[in-house]
């Protein structure tokens, strides 16, 4: 029982990053703006929440820092891919390495070291991973990433900006052709693709206690492949993030001898490459993913 | 009531290329004009900057009297301007109720009102007599239904001057009697009507002023009654266009014979059935029929690209094993793509490098995956001139290249490989006035050497000017083959439309 | 050549090279900004990065020592990226490369030199080349975009490849993950120990080999292929025109998965210049980033051999620069880090700025 309920939470726990990613890779997305840099943005509000932490000793600076960072980075891309029309891939890959190197030059500023940062000392914010009481309270940033979701919907499906948000991701001609900013909706749609991982990102950080070098290890990634399988759609995102959430809290829960534990850390990974590989042909991305859009 | 609409001294230029140059119009209220003009005229950049999607570099627009800039189509929306663009405006995933709406969405607060949209579209739509179903996404939708749509947008939106670029393109004979009709009413209400097309028998029957437009000036306003065809076209042109002269001649051998051939329904996938056709050499054999009724599938499994679910083709008298590409280009079927653009050229290679795209493994010209860059060149050369490509210099990008002599590369590069059988889909879309004269010369060239052609156009006029016989498709049927000399547009139009043949659909 | 496709050629050339050297002032600029906010002198801190390469000719065999491996990964990249794929996976593909070098040699030790050099490059070209041809096949295959496979593939080759090192091939007694030193016969070795390059001037702990010879040779092999084969002229049809290139009968998903193969396979013999050269051995991790390096270098060097040399070779002086800085100053040496991305980021932007003029200009209605 005890095994199973500790799964359940090891799950929830280990989707929440994936979520506030994926959902702020979905605005992205569906606007019609790839966004790989959800690596870097997680990172980076990993970070600048840990600053804050260690810096203040707020809870609610911690987040808002992380925010800020994650629309920081998201900024610059919208910078340079609607701005000045660069590849959306190109910058993703660029801003992730701007994000490690950021983060590590900035560690070595404050805290003289390139792999953790000091300890955060908080009431508890992120979750006591590790302690083995069987009715651990889920972390509010858990609460908060399972109410984000029905509410990014409704943001999406149920209001005029998100319906004009679709249309600039399925066909932006048509959206300018009737008045509209394409810019505008895109630009909306990027930032909220930088608060919202940065949350994923404070999540990491504050739940761990402190800020570890490169502490995003692919969940950005993964987060955007659980958008792929998700089919770019809330609750399917919710399933895919608590399916590799699943996979991910295996690995704590689950040791078994003859599993090294190396392969079960792999595991997330080849998941993801395995539902790629089953969920293309089978959904469709926005029309105009990826392409930049151009005004004469 | 209509605004009266001036425009004054209007200039526009894309880096030192003036598309516009000092064009003064004006468009009185409640009058229907037509914007002829060829390709590269400048009538759809005119419109543009007067809907304002573009800016003009010099001259002014006055809305009833008074000078207004229109930084972007809002204004003009705004002062009672409406678009009707030639290449859909709809966002396929929305339903046809969200399309109508977006943009000026009923709203209560930040959520989107669906109810009222729904409405809005019943009673815009009830009003023209047309019926719609709201949640119906708009990727469902016929062509000549989403043209409707695309007309209500604009009357959603309070459009008194209504300006529609080429509406009639993907329409059949019947549909666009519906629109004209439709045009008529509006124009009756009051409304401006300005019709952009290069169909001058549209313009004579419909317009009540032909404005002509020529490498960006405006040469030439004429009322109805005071012009004909030919004299419109040669204001377009600049001087005489000739009708290309077909000389009849008997069919040669079969070449290609197709039976049976069947395509299942898939999604953006138009079905076909039961496909059943001869071609000889020496003939042209026209497929006419409304875009979407299979004629792209046809192209498509004759270039290999895609495997027909039922049904033979043999070549010669020999069945074809199932092709691909490259063995169907093996075969002697070549095609001259629809889209060239995408789909025959790569753009930014030069002209040199397309000119052998396809066979750069040919033993010609490749030794052990290794080019021989003499023989490329001289055969790059060699179909250079023979087509009269004249360019500047083979390392060119073929992007750099008009519209027409890039048709040309097409053809000289598929025409050069002992060809036996022509699929040429669309081939003079996007093309100057004078160079489908020499295309259609072209053709006719082939054909009277004995070069079996299917000729697949969405031009009617084309159709039964270059064809042998012709072939109507509707809903995946070969409806009817006809010699071309026993019918005409409006035959054509009732058979195309399944007013005709479609009995026990 | 004609006087037209001449003054065309050099076009090219001067519109290819000034978005580099943009981008390049600029990022400087910045850290020279950033160095400035932290309070140290960015007269004082820059230019080390360019004081060891420049000083004398050790120095500049340590740059060209950092930059070889750097070539290899920007010559991976540059290939897939012809070909319209995005290769974000170099780094997974040269630990395999590395690994099967090293374990080749640790199976074989027996081999003959003149038998156990060419298989291990061999070993080592295969391995990346596999690991390329798995996001290759899946993308021909399934229609799969290559970026996040390659991306996750990173991530299981460094994960597999600690694994069996950790598990099987770890020297004996050591915590150190890293398997044993390879046999002598496998070994390549510095220029430094031969009385040439001591005549030269070379320090005796000079690591630059022969992998670079290998890595220029590469790059002379892509430039070749790319002009004047038939492989070539299919990679660049598919990634600048991939539906006329179908229709042309170009076997378009074949060609994907060999181009993600070659591209993998250059990728690889950076385990060439790491196992065989430098270490002796597969040490877990040991890569810092060369592979996304690649990407950087493949980007300022507009996927160019040439361009790519070049940009390696910048790219070298900012690795051996950054020890300086590290060493010699207060500034961290992710201080570079910053600066490579910032690198990227702007010759990306101005690049495209420049194409965008380029296009209005060319455009009529």
């Amino acid at each position: 029982m005890s095994i199973l309920l500790g799964l359940l939470l090891g799950t929830l726990r280990t989707a929440t990053p994936l979520l506030f990613a994926g959902l702020g890779g979905m605005f992205s997305e569906r606007a019609g703006v790839v966004n790989i840099a959800l690596e870097g943005i997680l990172l980076v509000g990993a970070f600048s929440a840990a600053a804050a932490a260690i810096a203040t000793g707020s809870l609610a600076a911690a987040l808002l820092a992380a925010m800020l960072g994650g629309l920081l980075l998201a900024a610059l891309h919208a910078l340079v891919t609607l701005r000045f029309g660069v590849d959306q891939i190109v910058s993703g890959v660029a801003l992730n390495m701007l994000a490690m190197g950021a983060t590590e030059f900035l560690m070595w500023l404050l805290y003289g070291s390139g792999a953790n940062s000091p300890r955060i000392a908080l009431a508890a914010p992120g979750g006591e991973r590790g302690l083995g009481q069987l009715l651990v309270e889920l972390p509010p940033l858990t609460w908060l990433a399972l109410a984000a979701v029905p509410a990014c919907g409704w943001l999406l499906f149920a209001t005029r900006f998100g319906l004009r948000l679709r249309a600039a991701g399925e066909h932006p001609e048509a959206v300018a052709s009737l008045g509209l900013s394409v810019l505008r909706l895109r630009l909306a749609a990027v930032l909220l693709s930088g608060a919202l991982p940065g949350l994923g990102g404070a999540f990491l950080s504050l739940g761990a206690g402190y800020f570890v070098k490169n502490m995003s290890a692919g969940r950005g990634y993964i987060a955007l492949a659980a958008l792929i399988f998700g089919r770019w759609r809330p609750g399917g995102l919710l399933a895919a993030c608590l399916l590799f959430g699943f996979a991910e809290s295996l690995q704590g829960q689950l040791q078994l001898p003859w599993l090294p534990l190396r392969f079960v850390q792999m595991l997330p990974y080849l998941l993801t490459m395995v539902a790629l590989a089953g969920a293309i042909g089978r959904s469709r991305p926005p029309a105009a993913l990826g392409r930049p859009f151009r005004r004469d | 009531m209509a605004p009266r609409v001036a425009l004054e001294r209007i200039s526009r230029s894309f880096g030192g290329v003036a598309a516009v140059q000092d064009v003064s119009l004006d468009f009185e209220p409640g009058r229907l004009y037509a914007l002829v003009g060829e390709n590269g005229a400048g009538k759809t950049t005119l419109m543009r900057l007067l809907f304002g999607l573009l800016r003009p570099d010099a001259g002014r627009i006055l809305v009833d009297g008074a000078p207004v800039r229109m930084r972007s189509s809002e204004d003009a929306i705004r002062r009672g301007l409406g678009m009707v663009h030639q290449h859909f405006m709809l966002v396929d995933t929305l339903s046809a109720a969200e399309n109508l709406v977006l943009g000026s969405e009923p709203c209560r607060g930040p959520r989107l009102d669906r109810q009222a949209a729904r409405a809005a579209l019943r009673e815009s739509a009830g009003r023209l007599a047309l019926s719609f179903d709201p949640d119906q996404p708009a990727e469902a939708l016929s062509v000549g239904q989403a043209q409707m749509l695309e007309i209500l947008k604009v009357l959603y939106r309070g459009a008194e001057l209504l300006i529609l670029d080429e509406p009639t393109g993907v329409l059949s004979p019947q549909e666009a009697a519906f629109l004209f009709d439709l045009l008529r009413r509006l124009q009756g209400e009051g409304r401006t009507i300005v019709l952009i097309t290069h169909k001058l028998d549209e313009v004579l029957a419909l317009a009540d002023t032909v404005d002509v437009m020529r490498r960006g000036r405006h040469v030439g306003r004429l009322a109805r009654g005071e012009t004909d065809a030919a004299s419109l076209a040669r204001l377009m042109v600049g001087r005489e266009v000739l009708r290309v002269e077909k000389r009849p001649q008997a069919p040669g051998p079969l070449r290609l014979a197709l039976r049976g051939l069947g395509l299942a329904r898939r999604p953006g996938v138009a079905p076909l059935a039961d496909i059943s056709l001869d071609l000889h050499g020496g003939e042209i054999l026209g497929i006419a029929g409304v875009q979407g009724n299979g004629q792209r599938e046809l192209a498509e499994i004759l270039a290999g690209l895609r495997l027909p679910d039922a049904g033979t083709i043999a070549l010669d008298g020999e069945p074809l094993p199932p092709l691909d590409p490259r063995r169907a280009r093996a075969a002697g079927i070549r095609q001259i793509p629809e889209d060239r653009q995408r789909s025959g050229l790569v753009l930014p290679m030069s002209l040199r490098e397309n000119l052998i795209l396809g066979q750069e493994d040919a033993p010609a010209l490749s030794r052990a995956g290794w080019l021989r860059p003499a023989r490329v060149d001289a055969l790059a050369r060699r179909r250079a001139a023979a087509y009269d490509l004249r360019v500047e210099s083979l390392a060119q990008p073929a992007r750099e290249l008009s519209g027409g002599n890039q048709q040309k590369l097409v053809l000289a590069r598929e025409l050069d490989a002992a060809p036996r059988v022509l699929v040429a889909s669309q081939p003079t879309r996007g093309v100057d006035v004078g160079a489908i004269e020499a295309i259609h010369r072209q053709l006719l060239a082939l054909r009277e050497q004995g070069l079996a052609i299917l000729l697949i156009s969405s031009e009617l006029p084309e159709l039964l000017s270059l064809s042998d016989r012709i072939g109507v498709l509707y809903k995946g049927r070969l409806r009817a083959v006809f010699p071309a000399a026993a019918v005409d547009a409006a035959e054509l139009g009732l058979w195309m439309t399944g007013a005709k043949g479609a009995d026990g659909d | 050549m004609t006087r037209v496709a001449l003054a065309r050629a050099l076009a090219a050339l001067g519109g290819s090279l000034w978005p580099p050297l943009a981008a390049l002032a600029f990022a400087l600029a910045v850290s020279a900004g950033i160095v400035a906010a932290i309070g140290e002198s960015p007269a004082a801190v820059l230019p080390l990065l360019f004081r060891q390469g420049l000083g004398s000719l050790d120095g500049f065999a340590r740059v060209l020592f950092d930059a070889t491996p750097l070539v290899l990964t920007g010559l991976s990249v540059a290939w897939a990226f012809r070909g319209g794929l995005f290769n974000i996976g170099a780094e997974g593909q040269l630990y395999v490369g590395a690994f099967c070098a090293a374990g080749l040699a640790l199976a074989l030790p027996g081999l003959p030199r003149w038998l156990a050099l060419p298989a291990a490059v061999l070993a080592a070209a295969l391995g990346g080349a596999l690991w390329g041809a798995i996001p290759g096949w899946l993308r021909a295959r399934f229609g799969v975009h290559e970026v996040i496979n390659t991306i996750m593939l990173n991530f299981i080759a460094v994960g597999l490849t600690g694994y069996l090192v950790q598990r099987y091939l770890k020297e004996p007694g050591q915590m150190i993950p890293h398997t044993p030193r390879i046999a002598a016969s496998y070994h390549l070795h510095p220029f430094a120990e031969s009385a040439a390059g001591r005549a030269l001037g070379l320090s005796p702990a000079n690591p630059l080999g022969p992998s670079l010879l290998i890595a220029l040779a590469a790059a002379l092999a892509v430039w070749a292929l790319l002009r004047w084969s038939v492989a070539g002229y299919r990679l660049r049809a598919v990634g600048q025109g991939p539906e006329a290139a179908r229709q042309a009968g170009i076997p378009v998903g074949r060609v994907t998965w060999q181009a993600m193969a070659m591209s993998g396979a250059l990728a690889g013999l950076v385990g060439v210049h790491d196992v065989l050269l430098y270490r002796h051995r597969f040490l877990d991790n040991f890569s810092s980033g060369l592979g996304f390096l690649g990407i950087a270098v493949a980007l300022m060097g507009r996927n160019h051999p040439l361009g790519i040399l070049l940009a390696a070779l910048l790219f070298g002086f900012f690795s051996t620069g950054a020890l300086e800085i590290d060493i010699f100053t207060e500034v961290p040496r992710e201080l570079v880090v910053v600066l490579q991305a910032l690198i990227i980021l702007a010759v990306v932007s101005i690049g495209e700025l420049a194409a965008r003029a380029r296009r209005r200009r060319r455009r009529a209605s």
